[in-house]
């Protein structure tokens, strides 16, 4: 069992103008096997929670703490993040050129398991995964993300979830740009990975599509860069209805 | 030694050739004035019955193209004597022949080999080139009619050495030239792999590689003379640098002339630069002076590997380092692969690594 813990969390951005606050004192707890939604309307912060948690050089925390079972995670590099358990699916993955999607996995799964996986074992392991998410396996020759459409981009994302086996994921919009059909495949296997490892989940999204499959045991909403509501899977209901107005109207 | 001068003229760095070229670092091999020693510098390490080597007189074995590369004429004029390799005709070389130039001087010379395939040969040789050097060197290669070469170059010099090249191939009709030209170590790298052709259904394929680091100043100028019908060309070089005044140059001059109709070419340059402070010129250039071709086209690129890239591969897992190693890697992998000598390859790689190590230290 182990727990997230954010806790007053604010963020700004270096611009032309100085620094931009974007997160402004954020609270939320993650313990494993549970699901949290975040909604909330575009540029309230949301990809800016994931990437601070992750460890993006972008941003600056100027105030608040976020822990994995104790441990700082703020003080930790980006890899010794996903080491420790953290692994984001980005919202807009990133094209590596000239890495291959399978010396990619490798080597991210040597990082994490830390050592090595047998070679016997990884093979099948992988193809697996890539047909359990409808991959054709040709895109293991392929380079990272590179010329993948978008809804591939994501589906990338989950078999890199499947085969890290985090202790807590952050979903930054994985159901965007997916068709129903792949909505479908990428919610059963994030599932799976719930099911076979108590996986906690932070899962931003702006429609309730994606709830249906991965219920959500918690839905948060977030406005102007902090959590403002809290409640049960019925708040993801009355959002679809009623939208934002409420939270944004000062 | 050297021999009295009669027509050179040193560059002076305003030329379109040599604008590029740190001439303050040359090691005196474009000054009229210095002594230029005469080497016949190659050695084969696995000797093959198909080919022959011998070393013979400047005079008996004059060159078989022009160049008006100022380093070429230099050398020409203080040589003496000229290594000759002979593919016998018809010899089908399952193994490659291994050439290594080590323990030069340190002090000027110059080299000059002809590589002379007879009709309908096959064969792979690959040069290593490697400790100190100031030499101004010239390989030609003389392809018979249906003969296939696949030339190796290996620039493994330690990182004081020089090196001005030329390696200028002759390909006859349906003779296929294949360079591979691996540029890493010295201290000022400066080549030119160039081809021209006699006669159709020619083909060359021109590959590269260069990592410079620190200082490094590594440049390679090819030029690609489709002066015949129906040749095929293509080239493809791709180049990483890291590290402070880090400095590479490709050019890439391909000339299709009047009567060269059915000419197929393509030329690809394409850089990574891996931390600031380095700089990738890159110049391709394309003549065409009649319609009536295949194709032609050329592309270059110069990127960065950037913080999102690194950040992608970190947030799974993969320490900055080994992510700098897994792109540089890929990136040069298509040209690795292409040795196809599981020994060099491997070697080349560790090198690579060891390279980034240093700019990482
Ligand atoms: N480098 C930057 N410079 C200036 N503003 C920035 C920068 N990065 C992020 N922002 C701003 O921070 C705010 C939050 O952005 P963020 O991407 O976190 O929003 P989001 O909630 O994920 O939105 P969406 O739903 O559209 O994905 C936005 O107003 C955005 O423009
Ligand atoms: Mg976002």
């Amino acid at each position: 069992m182990s727990t997230l813990d954010i806790k007053g969390l604010q963020v700004s951005v270096a611009t032309e103008a100085g620094f931009t606050e974007i997160l402004r004192g954020v609270d939320l707890t993650i313990k494993s096997g549970e699901t949290h939604a975040i909604m909330g309307p575009n540029g309230s912060g949301k990809s800016t929670l994931a990437y601070s948690i992750a460890g993006h050089p972008k941003y600056t925390i100027t105030g608040g703490t976020v822990t994995l079972d104790g441990a700082d995670v703020l003080a930790m590099s980006v890899d010794q993040r996903a080491r420790a358990g953290l692994f984001l699916a980005m919202q807009y993955p990133v094209e590596v050129p000239g890495v291959s999607v399978t010396n990619f996995l490798r080597t991210a799964a040597t990082a994490i398991r830390g050592e090595a996986p047998k070679v016997r074992t990884w093979v099948g392991e992988v193809k697996e995964a890539m047909k359990a998410l409808n991959m054709d396996t040709n895109f293991a020759e392929r380079n990272v993300n590179e010329g993948f459409s978008g809804g591939e981009k994501k589906r990338h994302e989950i078999l890199q979830l499947e085969l890290l086996k985090p202790k807590f994921a952050i979903l930054d919009e994985t159901d965007s740009g997916l068709d129903v059909d792949a909505l479908r495949i990428v919610s059963e296997g994030v599932n799976r990975v719930k099911g076979n490892s108590d996986l906690g989940i932070m899962l931003i999204t702006h429609y309730t599509r994606i709830l249906r499959y991965i219920k959500p045991d918690f839905v948060h909403v977030f406005a102007a860069g902090k959590i403002v509501e809290e409640g049960g899977p019925e708040l993801a209901d009355k959002l679809e209805e009623k939208g934002y107005a409420e939270y944004t109207t000062a | 030694m050297s021999t009295l001068t009669t027509n050179y003229l040193a560059p002076t760095g305003r030329e379109e050739a040599w604008r590029f070229t740190p001439l303050a670092r040359v090691g005196g091999l474009l000054d009229a004035s210095t002594a230029i020693e005469s080497v016949a510098s190659l050695r084969i390490t696995n000797a093959q019955p198909q080919i022959k080597l011998t070393v013979k007189s400047a005079e008996d074995l004059p060159a078989i193209s022009k160049s008006d590369d100022l380093a070429t004429i230099r050398a020409r004029e203080v040589i003496s004597e000229v290594t000759h390799i002979e593919v016998a005709a018809n010899a089908q070389l399952t193994e490659p022949l291994i050439m290594e130039r080590s323990g030069l001087s340190g002090k000027p010379q110059a080299s000059r080999t002809l590589i002379s395939c007879g009709v309908n040969s096959h064969s792979t040789i690959i040069l290593n080139n490697t400790g100190d050097a100031i030499l101004a060197d010239e390989i030609e290669f003389d392809l018979a009619p249906g003969s296939n070469l696949t030339f190796i170059s290996l620039q493994e010099w330690s990182a004081k050495a020089v090196h001005l090249g030329r390696q200028h191939a002759v390909i006859s009709k349906d003779a296929t030239f294949n360079s591979i030209v691996i540029t890493v170590g010295g201290s000022l790298v400066r080549l030119l792999p160039t081809v021209e052709y006699s006669g159709p259904g020619s083909s060359a394929d021109l590959q590269g590689l260069y990592f410079a680091t620190d200082g490094q100043h590594l440049e390679h100028r090819l030029h690609v003379n489709h002066n015949v019908p129906n040749a095929k060309s293509r080239v493809n070089y791709k180049g990483a640098l890291a590290g402070d005044k880090a400095h590479t140059v490709w050019i890439g001059d391909v000339y299709i002339r009047a009567n060269a109709e059915g000419t197929d070419t393509y030329e690809l340059n394409r850089n990574l630069l891996l931390s600031d402070g380095a700089r990738a010129d890159s110049v391709p250039n394309l003549e065409i002076e009649t319609g009536e071709i295949v194709g032609a086209g050329h592309a270059s690129t110069t990127g960065r590997f950037d913080d999102e890239q690194l950040f992608y591969l970190s947030s799974r897992g993969i320490s900055a380092e080994i992510a700098r190693r897994l792109v540089i890697r890929g990136f040069f992998a298509e040209i690795v692969g292409k040795i196809k000598n599981e020994e060099i390859e491997n070697r080349l790689m560790d090198r690579i690594d060891s390279e980034l190590d240093k700019v990482e230290a």
